[in-house]
């Protein structure tokens, strides 16, 4: 058998490429951006010859209220694609589930939009569903009933542009949640249906209520940890639904759109890009971690 | 009585999967029937649910197109997507088996410093990693497309979590007939863990062949498009031609859809065996 120091020498052969790339492109780019964000540096990614600001990049960041402003369009983002996701898919999986016939057919059809990109989607949405003049989808419909043509897009009051900005996530995403919630109603113990049964549950809501949902409680912290992570991270939708040949409208800059405008934009200010970044990383991590002790994630692993 | 309720209820139910299911699929045959339609079918002012023509030269036409260099942005994306999910599964599988089965007294150390990024989302740091890229001069290549996006910690979570619950008789036998950890790995490991690797690889591959942040930021120059890119550049663009943008769009989701539709039992497989719920 091999000794400790040759089984040391083959972890590392093992573990060591991934780790040093992990290292060398997720915590290198932090540690310098977090020195970045000390300086006044414009248009260049190195500090040197740039002024030392010290916290002066924070202090602009947390004053400036464009991007409070993109922190609150997170918040409401937040607020519309979590319960909506979860309820969403939930939902499917509760009917695809119990479906005798077809299942794989109807899983595959609500899953096949994960395989399509936030452009493309955003190419149907903007141009096709919701582009705002009599030969859009929506407006046909609407018109049917008799209802005005909206410029769903350009509308900010009433938002109606937050209904497009919703829907072609919901629809790009509600898929994969619902295989988390397939695979946690699969691994519910039949028996406890059958002692319900016995008991005098009815079989529906009251079944639901007091067995499955309970039982899917692991599952539905992972997916309310991952809807409420991956909405701090929306990027794609934003860009691709609201900038047009004349810019990005000023409303709806949720933080990374922000930040991208900020750091690369006409500016080149990435000295105040990096900052944003990493106050974004510290509300994340800290959002993640309360979560996550708040619901007891991972305490199976322990 | 009972009965007759539950037979409604399960027909009510049965209508509203199949409602959905449509629903669903609209996008899908939007995106098609506008990528075969003329552009004046596309905009004209009454709305049918099939064009009036079917214009398949759209799908020749729109390869000619010199400000959407769509030959090129797909041949960019197929490189990309196929490096980078090659890369990552050989990377992140290696590092999965070295952290579930190599005995090392500090492992727990080196897992938890790779699962702490998983804290700190991609998307978040791609200031920092431009600032790095660029300092490297790698801005519109290749390596500067691939090579950031190649250590994920979440394929190598996946991988570990799948490799602790493996049969270790297999390898124990490999073990007493000799073999060392590289041959154990490569000989009884891999062939026995199929499914795991097309899980990761078609859910790496589907992000690489979708991702728009990293490139749009990296692939400054015309000539480093991705297919993403491309169709973004032309959504914003003055004068835009319908027909072409969503033949394009159809294009460029042909090659995930059929990977997806063959992969796809894989990827709930992968997911259902992840131990993400747990």
């Amino acid at each position: 058998m091999l000794g400790p120091q040759r089984r040391n020498l083959w972890f590392w052969a093992f573990v060591g490429p991934f780790a040093v790339g992990l290292g060398l492109f997720t915590y290198v780019p932090l540690a310098w951006s977090v020195y970045l964000s000390f300086f006044d540096a414009h248009n260049t990614v190195s500090p040197s010859g740039a002024d030392f600001v010290g916290l002066g990049n924070y202090g602009a960041m947390l004053s400036d209220a464009s991007f409070l402003g993109s922190l609150g369009t997170f918040l409401l983002f937040t607020a519309f694609i979590v319960p909506a996701t979860y309820v969403l898919s939930l939902a499917l999986a509760l009917m695809v589930n119990r479906l005798r016939f077809a299942q794989a057919f109807f899983r595959s059809v609500f899953f096949l939009p994960t395989a399509c990109s936030y452009v493309v989607a955003a190419v149907i949405w903007k141009l096709s569903i919701f582009n705002g003049v009599r030969f859009g989808l929506a407006n046909t419909v609407l018109g049917w009933f008799g209802a005005d043509q909206t410029a769903w897009l350009s509308t900010t009051d009433p938002p109606w542009y937050w209904l497009v900005i919703v829907t072609v996530r919901l629809w790009l995403q509600a898929g994969f949640y619902m295989i988390l919630f397939l695979a946690g109603l699969q691994r519910i113990p039949p028996q406890l249906y059958e002692a319900a049964a016995v008991d005098g549950a009815r079989p529906g809501w009251q079944t639901f209520r007091h067995l499955t949902f309970p039982q899917l409680r692991a599952t539905s912290v992972a997916v309310v940890l991952l809807l409420v992570i991956n909405a701090f991270q929306a990027f794609d939708e934003f860009y691709n639904l609201l900038s047009d040949a004349r810019g990005y409208p000023p409303y709806a800059r949720p933080p990374l759109v922000y930040l991208y405008y900020t750091a690369l934009g006409r500016d080149q200010n990435l000295g105040l890009g990096s900052a944003g970044a990493v106050i974004l990383a510290l509300i994340i991590a800290v959002a993640t971690v309360v979560q996550a002790r708040w619901f007891g994630l991972g305490r199976k692993e322990e | 009585m009972d009965d007759a309720l539950t037979r409604a209820g399960r027909a009510l139910r049965v209508v509203l999967v199949v409602a959905l299911a449509l629903l669903f699929l609209v996008p899908f045959y939007l995106l098609v029937r506008n990528g075969l339609a003329t552009e004046q079918d596309i905009t004209a002012p009454d709305w049918t649910f099939f064009p009036r023509v079917l214009q398949w030269s759209n799908l020749t036409e729109v390869f000619q197109d010199p400000n959407l260099p769509l030959g090129r942005a797909l041949l960019n994306s197929t490189l990309i997507a196929v490096s980078t999910t090659a890369g990552t599964v050989l990377l992140a599988s290696l590092a999965g088996y070295g952290l579930a089965r190599i005995p090392y007294p500090h492992a727990n150390i080196v897992f938890y410093a790779i699962l702490g990024t998983l804290m700190v989302p991609a998307a978040v740091t791609f200031v920092p990693s431009f600032v790095l890229v660029s300092s490297l001069g790698w801005i519109s290549t290749l390596r500067g497309l691939v090579i950031p996006t190649l250590f994920s910690a979440f394929a190598c979570f996946i991988f570990r979590q799948y490799f602790l619950g493996f049969p270790r008789e297999l390898e124990d036998a490999a073990r007493v007939d000799g073999l060392g950890y590289w041959r154990t790995y490569w000989r009884i490991v891999v062939p026995n863990a199929r499914p795991v690797f097309a899980a990761v690889g078609t859910i790496v591959f589907i992000g690489a062949w979708n991702a728009f942040l990293w490139p749009l930021v990296i692939g400054q120059d015309q000539e480093a498009w991705t297919v993403q890119v491309a169709l973004s550049t032309f959504t914003t663009a003055q004068n835009l031609n319908l027909h072409e943008l969503f033949v394009a769009a159809a294009v460029s989701i042909a090659p995930l859809v059929v990977v997806f539709l063959v992969l796809q039992r894989y990827i709930v497989a992968g997911v259902e065996r992840s131990g993400i719920d747990d």
